[in-house]
């Protein structure tokens, strides 16, 4: 229930702030989601989304950050079990 | 999928784990709070790869399950009333109320139709002038914005025959609730990382100064829990009763500031009962006095009905973390998924059913 997941924005239907609409790719199936709570969403930017609505626009940068912290992790535990 | 596949990276994971097995000096006690974490915990068998000094307990963080009882009621003859659609996320159907659930009163012929988000009650009700649409809306922090437009939307383009049962929990004042126990062990929290990217964290910041615990803002993939709980233990073994962001990708400290906004404009916060638990102060939501027209309650003028649950179920300790669902006398044989006592079997995010699923 409270799962959100991330998906590409591929459309994005403008209109009133509230009801702005777009077509969301979620590792091809698409879906339309409603992208009233992150205004500045543009295309091709990914969000987080629960219940038909984009809660986030996934930070990218905080994204990279993390995932480096991790490859770097992986690449150690590779090291150690090799050795 | 991008976002998703590496943050299952097992490599990370098994360094993640020998992290933790480096950092742990003493017994610790952590709670996650979110039933969406729960389940992953089970699925991955995070618990079994701990050290035996970290104990996982798990929280009231499921919003089916602390549906109340009367709700659950006021759902029931709501959707069995020859006029009405009621619709309802797919969670909700096998939950038992006294003697009755949704999907018996569905096959029994009422109209009840399973919904993905509330929008798409809205237009059912739209496509059907002549009927009474009924939504039931139940969800922690991260649900209610979905809620909210939906009647920010009904308002504006006046649509009459649409309403919402509300019941909608909120997390920080369930924190408070168990933090305040006398016999709370919890030493660490991981807070759910979904509510926390609509609401933001600064309402957690007062709670962990107050209680001396590390709340700890974690994701639900396998790798996002390893790193939030070894950012906790860090924490713990540090004295470190601050709040942590570890959902940095999705999560800010202010959150969603238009979600925030237009929930403000919507709800107002109401004390709410939960199932199993108690009434909770101001840990619920209630639609503002501008929006009452939605309110499925006063429109069909339901009661507030004082039930009895089964005896037999311990559903109330077991999301309070103070009993297992493997201490139940009933779990695996009186109470399974198929046929449940408690509202924890039935709910995908319920503890329950997580063991069940997963230890079985």
């Amino acid at each position: 229930m409270c799962l959100a997941i991330p998906g590409k924005i591929m459309e994005i239907q403008e209109g009133a702030p509230f009801d702005r609409k777009g077509k969301v790719s979620f590792g091809g199936t698409i879906r339309e989601v409603h992208l009233g709570y992150v205004q500045d969403a543009k295309i091709g930017d990914y969000v987080n989304v629960h219940a038909g609505f984009a809660i986030a626009i996934i930070n990218e940068k905080e994204a990279a950050a993390t995932l480096a912290l991790w490859n770097e992790a992986a690449e150690k535990e590779e090291l150690r079990r090799k050795s | 999928m991008k976002y998703l596949d590496e943050f299952r990276n097992p490599h990370a994971a098994k360094e993640l784990l020998q992290s933790i097995k480096n950092e742990v000096r003493h017994h610790w006690q952590i709670m996650e709070i979110c039933g969406g974490q729960t389940h992953a915990i089970m699925k991955y068998g995070i618990q079994d790869l701990l050290p035996k000094d970290i104990h996982l307990l798990h929280g009231p963080g499921c919003p089916v399950c602390v549906t109340p009882l009367s709700k659950i009621e006021n759902a029931l003859d709501l959707a069995a009333r020859k006029n009405i659609i009621f619709c309802s996320f797919g969670d909700m159907l096998r939950v038992p109320g006294r003697d009755n659930d949704l999907l018996k009163v569905k096959a029994k012929g009422g109209d009840i139709r399973i919904v993905y988000s509330p929008m798409d009650a809205l237009t059912i009700a739209k496509d059907n002038p002549e009927n009474e649409v009924v939504f039931f809306a139940i969800g922690f922090e991260t649900t209610a914005p979905a809620t909210a437009m939906v009647a920010y939307q009904a308002k504006k383009e006046n649509i009459n025959n649409f309403s919402m049962l509300v019941s909608h929990v909120l997390v920080p004042p369930a924190i408070q609730a168990i933090l305040s126990s006398p016999d709370c062990q919890i030493q660490g929290f991981l807070a759910p990382g979904h509510v926390c990217t609509v609401m933001g964290y600064q309402e957690y910041e007062p709670l962990a100064k107050e209680f001396k615990v590390p709340i700890v803002i974690t994701g639900f993939e396998p790798v996002d829990l390893l790193q939030g709980l070894l950012t906790c233990i860090t924490m713990m073994e540090e004295k470190d009763f601050s709040v942590n962001n570890q959902y940095g990708r999705s999560v800010q400290r202010e959150g969603n500031v238009k979600a925030i906004e237009l929930m403000q404009t919507v709800f107002k916060s109401s004390d709410r009962e939960w199932r199993g638990i108690g009434s909770i102060p101001k840990s619920g939501f209630d639609l503002q006095d501008a929006y009452k027209k939605f309110d499925a309650e006063l429109k069909f003028g339901l009661a507030q009905t004082k039930n009895r649950e089964d005896s037999r179920c311990i559903a109330g300790e077991v999301l309070m973390g103070s009993r297992k669902p493997t201490d139940c006398t009933a779990f695996g044989n009186s109470c399974t998924p198929e046929s449940p006592l408690g509202a924890p079997m039935v709910s995908a995010e319920g503890a329950c059913s997580a063991y069940f699923r997963y230890r079985e």
